[in-house]
């Protein structure tokens, strides 16, 4: 009796080894992005090619729209299971400074340019990071059915407020970034003067203000799915999304949709990694063979979003299945930049969460 | 109202009180048609099976309930509740809830309701069925008194013949829809005026035969198992029909004097021993449930299961009635 | 039990049945009757204790300690006792009157140095810069710029950023050491701290919660009396019907019960919106203008109408199942006293159905005021509940989950304030949830 007890727990510890080495062997990583088109042109641009390349498994959850709330728990609880996170770069820039990813040495972990350059001047200025590596640059910005401006549709921030000549529901989104921007740029304010505006009592007053007087037209999404759903359905005419929700909708679906580039309010979105995952050198590997100059500019083959590296940009072809030539579609192209503001992630830092505050006591009433 | 369940009595009580639509035909009330009084109009007390005391309110709001609806005075309601509650023994109980009384507390209240707002006639709907068969006789009592002393009409609905036969002037003898015999409880016993009637009150013996002949008071039956007959022809169509006799055990004699019209051997079967009397199960013209109610005298024969003997009745108490199969 | 006999019985069998006083009973073994029959009970009570032990321990692992957590939460407030320890330390002896001496300010230059190394410097700025926006560049700019100051701290802060010299922001830090704060439940009520340390009502376009409460109370009041109004009739029908009928009709009550809530939800998105089946009906039949279609969801109406329809089947069943036990007798009987049909049903029937009636208001209304998925789908903006905001306040960026906790134990307060009231009148023990 005796004996046949230990062999059991012999044999059970004995497994429990072997199975605690298989799965240091079988190596994985959980990626969180955003979910659609956007995780699928990662998926072929980056997932696949690295996970043929290493024999990784590469898991993928569609986290994104909660990353900093989710890494903020998964390391006050100690129980990290996120490996590698999209994230947007304001969100970055708060999960850093507070400790919860890890600091990332560009020159050190990522490779370099083509011509040998160290990775922080290959990386268009201003989007790298302490603890983010930048993907894309991606607009967020109107778009419009042309069906139902069979006169031509709205071309500036200003016609979009004008709902005497631009009949119909607005969709925006159910937040205050890039809203009180746009309020203030329909209210004669210029996109250079914005974001000193939005700081003071008045010029929040003033934004909100604004985006009272088309509240009434308005219905608002949370998801970037929705937006061109409710162009579609008819449910608005016009909506502000992201520029490759509503490039899908183009090209695949063949939607009837124009994209106003004017007042296009572009931001960075990239990788961040929490602290404490335990599965460092391979997170190293893939953030090293995912951000190169080829990898990005093969991912501008699926999504009309602009690689971050200055390299990747004369390498960016047509789309890998429709054979459209990508780059009239990125939101950096000559014509459609020239009246892009940039998004201030250092503002919505420190305002947004007493703008967001505003926004939701505003929104409910 | 009695008879078996399912011969219409309890519809008949529903029609009464304005719950079942009449299909067919008129009811009448005091000489006045009420078919289209509507139930809260027609003014009859009721008393259900199952009491349908109202459990949220106490007794006295019970009682209250068919004045307050009629709009009397509070003070008026008051007087009328107490007065109720005295006649049926109850005057502390007011305040109590239904659930907390006697099932036999219930059934008082139930009868007080029902009497309070004096209708001019009261239908009960089984009311003694869920009570024990002491208590139910002590109420039997209780709900004639109560009658005799207001002096109101009461429709009984009952499937139980000594209930019926103790509390009622008259009884509607139920069968298939139909009413079988309206008649004082003595008649229905003694001058059952048909085989229903016969089987259903009391107890009775059975025999078949065929009518021979027909004549005033008297008629000759030919017995299905040989032998001949005098009977009382009550419910018969005439020489050549079939019918059932109906015997009273109690009108048979063992053992009887020559003078006796009908007189018919017996095989005695069993003897029971009920005290007061010896109940003889004998085979008589190929009846085998032929009961004889033998008083316990004691200038009594001895009687022995398995003896033959001779059985007797007087022709008026053989009834010649309707024929129906004798299982 | 002290039969006379039984004792007897129980000393002449005992061996030493003799040694024990007269009267008292033993068993076989010679151990009191009562001691056995004591130690038989408490085993019994053991293994029934152990049957229910997995039940206990699942209640507290899954609902008394995350409770806990959450109502200690919404009070915690360590950020800048914790990561700006030096400080608090030094802070203390301020007396606000005026710029803090050099001591403070030496102490928060190395909270900063630590805070820098360990990144988290950010946890204690972001806390502060809830309260005072762009505190937080104010912190980690000059913390990031440490290297190149040196004493005095006070004026190399101040040539910094002038924030540094406002009094303001010192006696938020001075408020902020404390670790316990009922400030998550201010804000909760739309109230905050003045600079001057009071309490005070926030300013009006900052405040939502009083109003989304209330919003949610009263929403979820007519969601309630909506879902009586139509599922009395129905639970009556329900329990009058004969038996095949009404099986039909309960298969209609449930079949939605059993349907995915979003499946429903989404239903009513396709109905009512402003492309939906509804709409164009009503344009085609001419009632509407095409350009004129109703707004009939992602606002108040839409969630109402959508609640109720998924809520009704909580009304419905404790009210079936309380009709169906009320004999037509009752009816009857208050007819035949002369009551009138519609006298008779709101006196007798009506008062035999509250415990249904209860059960289902206490079932639907609680389960409408903690109601999230439906108000986020179709409530728009104006149609959400406090439960939005609770989760709006634990997901995205600029998440405060302590005020969430804090909204969340405000809720739980009214519905068990909501179930003592109830209980009060109605007394939950009549109740009949089905």
């Amino acid at each position: 009796m005796r004996t046949t007890a230990k062999s059991v727990s012999l044999a059970m510890a004995a497994s429990v080894v072997a199975l605690a080495a298989a799965q240091a062997q079988d190596k994985s990583l959980t990626i969180v992005s955003w979910g659609g088109a956007y995780t699928e042109s990662q998926d072929k641009a980056y997932h696949q090619p690295f996970a043929e390349q290493t024999g990784t498994k590469i898991l993928q959850e569609d986290k994104s729209a909660q990353a900093l709330a989710g890494i903020r728990s998964q390391v006050e609880a100690g129980n990290v299971t996120w490996d590698v996170v999209d994230m947007l770069q304001a969100d970055a820039k708060r999960a850093c400074d507070e400790g919860l990813i890890m600091e990332i040495p560009a020159d050190e972990w990522l490779a370099p340019g083509p011509n040998g350059e160290p990775a922080s001047e290959d990386f268009i200025e201003g989007t790298l990071g302490d603890c983010f590596v930048p993907q894309i640059l991606y607009a967020t910005m109107f778009a419009y059915d042309t069906e139902a401006f069979p006169d031509g549709g709205p071309q500036t921030i200003a016609d979009i407020w004008d709902t005497e000549k631009f009949p119909g529901t607005r969709a925006l989104q159910n937040i205050p970034q890039k809203n009180l921007e746009w309020a203030l740029i329909a209210d004669g304010v210029s996109p250079d003067e914005v974001y000193d505006v939005l700081a003071t009592q008045e010029g929040q007053d003033r934004a909100f203000e604004k985006l009272g007087e088309i509240r009434d037209n308005v219905i608002w999404w949370s998801e970037g799915a929705q937006p061109p759903q409710m162009l579609a359905d008819g449910e608005a005419t016009i909506a502000t999304a992201y520029n490759g929700r509503i490039f899908n909708a183009q090209v695949n679906e063949d939607q009837p949709f124009e994209i106003m580039w004017d007042g296009q309010m572009f931001e960075v979105d990239g990788w961040v990694v929490p602290v404490d995952t335990g599965n460092e050198e391979l997170i190293k590997e893939y953030l090293k063979f995912a951000t190169d100059t080829q990898r990005l500019a093969d991912q501008a083959k699926y999504i009309s979003y602009a690689p971050a590296r200055k390299s990747s940009v004369p390498l960016i072809g047509k789309h890998a299945e429709l054979g459209i030539d990508m780059m009239p579609h990125m939101p950096t192209a000559d014509g459609n930049f020239d009246n892009a503001v940039q998004f201030n992630t250092d503002f919505w830092a420190d305002y947004g969460d007493s703008l967001e505050e505003r926004f939701n006591a505003w929104l409910a009433q | 109202m009695l008879g078996p369940s399912g011969s219409g009595k309890t519809t008949t009580l529903m029609m009464l009180a304005g719950f079942e639509p009449a299909t067919h035909g008129e009811i009448y009330l005091d000489d006045a048609p009420i078919n289209d009084v509507p139930p809260h109009k027609r003014g009859i007390g009721m008393v259900f099976q199952n009491y349908a005391l109202f459990p949220h309110m106490t007794v006295a709001e019970n009682l209250a309930y068919p004045l307050k609806v009629r709009g009397m005075g509070k003070s008026e309601i008051q007087t009328r509740v107490d007065r109720a509650l005295g006649m049926v023994e109850l005057p502390q109980f007011g305040s109590r809830r239904p659930a907390q009384l006697s099932g036999g507390q219930q059934q008082r209240v139930a009868v007080a309701r029902a009497l309070v707002f004096e209708p001019n006639l009261i239908l009960m709907d089984e009311p003694l069925g869920a009570l024990d068969k002491q208590l139910r006789e002590q109420m039997q009592f209780e709900i004639k008194h109560i009658h005799e002393n207001l002096g109101v009409t009461v429709v009984y609905v009952t499937h139980d013949q000594t209930e019926a036969l103790t509390m009622s002037d008259r009884v509607a003898v139920f069968n298939d829809g139909k009413i079988q015999q309206l008649s004082t409880p003595e008649d229905l016993y003694e001058r059952p005026m048909n085989s229903f009637v016969a089987q259903f009150i009391g107890e009775n013996n059975k025999l078949s035969g065929t009518v021979k002949d027909v004549s005033g008071k008297e008629c000759v039956v030919e017995l299905d198992h040989g032998g001949t007959v005098t009977a009382n022809p009550v419910n018969i169509e005439g020489p050549g029909s079939r019918t059932t006799l109906s015997l009273r055990p109690e009108r048979i004699e063992i053992l009887p004097p020559d003078n006796y019209a009908n007189i018919l051997e017996a095989k005695i079967l069993e003897l029971i021993f009920l005290g007061d009397h010896i109940r003889a199960r004998l085979s008589v013209a190929g009846n085998d449930e032929f009961i004889v109610k033998v008083p316990n005298k004691h200038d009594e024969h001895e009687l022995r299961e398995g003896e033959t003997t001779k059985v007797g009745w007087h022709a008026s108490d053989c009834r010649a009635l309707d024929p129906i199969a004798i299982s | 039990m002290s039969d006379s006999s039984a004792a007897g019985h129980g000393q002449s069998s005992s061996p030493t049945g003799s040694d024990e006083t007269p009267g008292s009973l033993t068993t076989a073994d010679g151990t009191p009757l009562k001691v056995s029959l004591r130690r038989a009970e408490s085993r019994a009570r053991r293994k029934a204790f152990f049957l229910v032990l997995p039940l206990l321990a699942f209640l507290l692992i899954t609902f008394a300690i995350p409770i806990g957590q959450m109502i200690s939460r919404s009070v915690r407030n360590p950020e800048v006792a914790d990561y700006l320890p030096k400080t608090a330390a030094a802070i203390q002896a301020w007396d606000g009157q005026e710029v803090p001496p050099e001591a403070v300010f030496a102490a928060m230059a190395d909270d900063m140095k630590v805070g820098l190394e360990n990144r988290t410097l950010g946890r204690a700025a972001a806390r502060i810069n809830r309260e005072i926006p762009g505190a937080r560049s104010t912190v980690l700019g000059t913390a990031r710029d440490l290297d190149e100051m040196s004493p005095p701290y006070k004026e190399a802060f101040i040539a910094e950023d002038e924030d540094w010299e406002n009094l303001e922001f010192w006696s938020l830090i001075k408020r902020e050491t404390r670790t316990i704060t009922p400030v998550y439940y201010l804000l909760a009520f739309d109230y905050e701290y003045s600079p001057q340390g009071e309490i005070v009502e926030r300013p009006e376009s900052y405040q939502v919660y009083r109003m989304l409460f209330l919003r949610t109370a009263w929403m979820s009041l007519l969601i309630t009396s909506l879902c009586i109004l139509l599922g009395y009739p129905i639970a009556h029908l329900l329990a009058t019907l004969p038996l095949k009928s009404s099986n039909l009709l309960m298969i209609l009550v449930l079949l939605p019960f059993w349907t995915s809530l979003l499946v429903r939800t989404s239903a009513w998105i396709v109905l009512l919106q402003q492309q939906g089946v509804l709409n164009d009906t009503l344009v085609w039949l001419g009632v509407i203008d095409d350009n004129n279609r109703i707004r009939m969801i992602y606002n108040q109406i839409g969630t109402i109408i959508a609640m109720t329809h998924i809520l009704l089947p909580f009304m419905i069943l404790p009210l079936y199942s309380v009709m169906k036990t009320i004999p037509p007798s009752y009816m009857r009987a208050a007819r035949s006293l002369g009551a009138t049909q519609l006298r008779a049903f709101v006196t007798v029937y009506m008062p035999l159905t509250i415990p249904g009636l209860a059960a289902g208001v206490l079932l639907v209304f609680i389960l409408a005021i903690g109601y999230y998925i439906t108000p986020a789908l179709v409530g728009g903006d104006t149609g959400i509940f406090i439960s939005n905001l609770i989760a709006q306040n634990m997901t995205g960026s600029t998440a405060q989950l302590r005020l969430a906790a804090a909204l969340a134990t405000i809720l739980l307060l009214a519905v068990l304030v909501l179930y003592w009231a109830f209980n009060k009148l109605v007394g939950v023990d009549r109740l009949k949830f089905g």
